[in-house]
């Protein structure tokens, strides 16, 4: 079983796995999004202090989850990558990282745009939106380093690295600017939420975290499957495969 | 250890024979320091209460500044080459680097702050601290700055990568180091804040030279 799963460790054995399953994960994507929207939008009951403005949370708290949850996985493969020295690794890493990023900005964007009718500004320095902040940096350092290094194998290795020293920090920058927060501000201004969510809510959220779950995977491996053509171009597979897509056309 | 004396004695030496670059980190330092009464006007007491702040980013944005020389020459003379294969462990020869960047720009910036301060109208017991906070935490930039700087070695464009790949990275030193000179203007006891950035000083110095090393050996490989 356990060799039958490492085979795909291999792109070219991979190339083609990711090739089928993506259209299984955007597929559950799309349905689940259409579930999730459908209770945010005509189940889940008006919230009785904030009205209608609280509905951004349905797209708010899944990508903010997401955008941790992918460091972590991205880390994940870069450390394995670096201990392992398998090539697909540093491929996944590289594939998740802008979708990192992306539901970093939308976790931002879409806090900003909800703050505006709870808290009265787009932004304020609040410990969550903060470490969000600097999450986001560290995605764009991720990205920018791999991208300033040609060479693959190089480019892997750094951004690993650098992956591996920001999953360390990540929980001692979030504690560090709670501890600033709490100094600075007083009491500062939190979501001002029921104490209890109604269960048709949480619902919602669910669907929406689980759509965004499917749309990471989806995504990445359409990204990694880009990646491995890209890097393995000069490989007889990929020869093989681009001449028979001549000829069918 | 006669490794780590003899590496560090070269980088003191170097740096002895090249005192402009030691000394325009100091002068940007101070210069960026006294740029922001020209923005935000010279109320005392605004400048007050900034002075830990503008301090601490000065002195992280001089070391960014400082970073990419500290494995660039060695890289292009081919001597980290020889570190690399060299018996002695590389750790201990790219801690002696480490110390050495800390000596030559870190100890300086300590040692000059008070003339920030003083400009910042901050009262006798503040300077001690801010001389405090910048020991403790200035050693942590040197630590994960190296390896930055070993990430970024031989990149396009590394000095600007540099300082997005290490800025983040240095916000705890950031919070604890001005936010002990902070506490004491109103009052509190900074002893929390110092010891936290104690704890972030021993953290990085393991996971700053193991990554910078890590990095040199991809950067050569």
């Amino acid at each position: 079983m356990t060799s039958r799963l490492l085979q795909f460790a291999a792109p070219q054995a991979f190339f083609p796995l990711a090739g089928k399953l993506v259209p299984w994960f955007s597929f559950l994507a799309g349905a689940l999004a259409l579930a999730g929207l459908y209770v945010a939008f005509f189940v889940a009951p008006t919230d009785h202090q904030q009205g209608e403005s609280y509905r951004i949370i349905f797209i708010h708290v899944p990508a903010a989850w997401m955008s941790m949850f992918l460091y972590v996985v991205m880390a994940c493969w870069a450390g394995l990558g670096l201990a392992l020295n398998t090539r697909l690794s540093g491929m996944m890493a590289s594939a998740i990282a802008p979708t990192g990023a992306m539901f970093t900005f939308v976790a931002l964007w879409s806090g900003a745009l909800w703050g505006r009718p709870t808290w009265g500004a787009y932004w304020v320095w609040d410990a969550r939106l903060t470490s969000e902040l600097v999450l986001l940096f560290l995605y764009l350092g991720f990205i920018a380093l791999k991208s300033a290094i040609p060479d693959p194998t190089r480019s892997d290795r750094a951004g690993a690295i650098l992956a591996l020293v920001g999953v360390v920090n990540v929980p001692i920058i979030y504690f560090s600017v709670q501890w600033w927060n709490t100094l600075h501000q007083g009491a500062s201004v939190s979501l001002t939420r029921a104490p209890s969510m109604a269960a048709t809510m949480l619902l919602g959220m669910l669907l929406m975290a689980l759509a965004a779950w499917m749309y990471s995977i989806a995504t990445a491996l359409s990204r990694v499957r880009s990646i491995i053509l890209e890097r393995e171009r000069d490989a007889a597979w990929v020869q093989l495969q681009r001449d028979g897509m001549r000829a069918a056309a | 250890m006669r490794a780590f004396v003899t590496v560090l004695r070269r980088e003191l030496r170097i740096a002895l024979r090249r005192k402009g670059d030691a000394l325009n980190v100091l002068v940007f330092f101070i210069v960026v320091a006294s740029l922001f009464p020209f923005g935000v006007g010279p109320e005392a007491n605004q400048l007050r209460a900034m002075a830990a702040g503008v301090a601490w980013i000065a002195a992280l944005l001089a070391a960014v500044l400082s970073l990419p020389r500290l494995f660039a020459a060695d890289h292009a003379d081919g001597t980290l080459e020889q570190m690399l294969v060299a018996p002695q462990p590389l750790a201990l020869i790219v801690l002696a680097k480490i110390a050495g960047h800390w000596l030559l720009t870190g100890l300086p910036l300590a040692l000059a702050a008070p003339l920030i301060g003083l400009q910042y109208g901050l009262p006798a017991e503040a300077l001690g601290l801010l001389i405090v906070s910048l020991l403790i935490g200035t050693p942590v930039l040197s630590l994960l700055g190296a390896a930055g700087a070993a990430l970024t070695l031989g990149v396009r464009g590394g000095g600007a990568l540099l300082g997005l790949l290490v800025l983040p990275l240095f916000v705890p030193v950031l919070v604890f180091g001005a936010g002990a000179v902070t506490s004491t203007l109103t009052g509190i006891n900074p002893s929390a804040h110092l010891s936290l950035l104690g704890a972030f000083l021993a953290v990085s110095s393991l996971v700053g030279p193991w990554a910078a090393c890590a990095a040199l050996r991809v950067a050569l490989d």
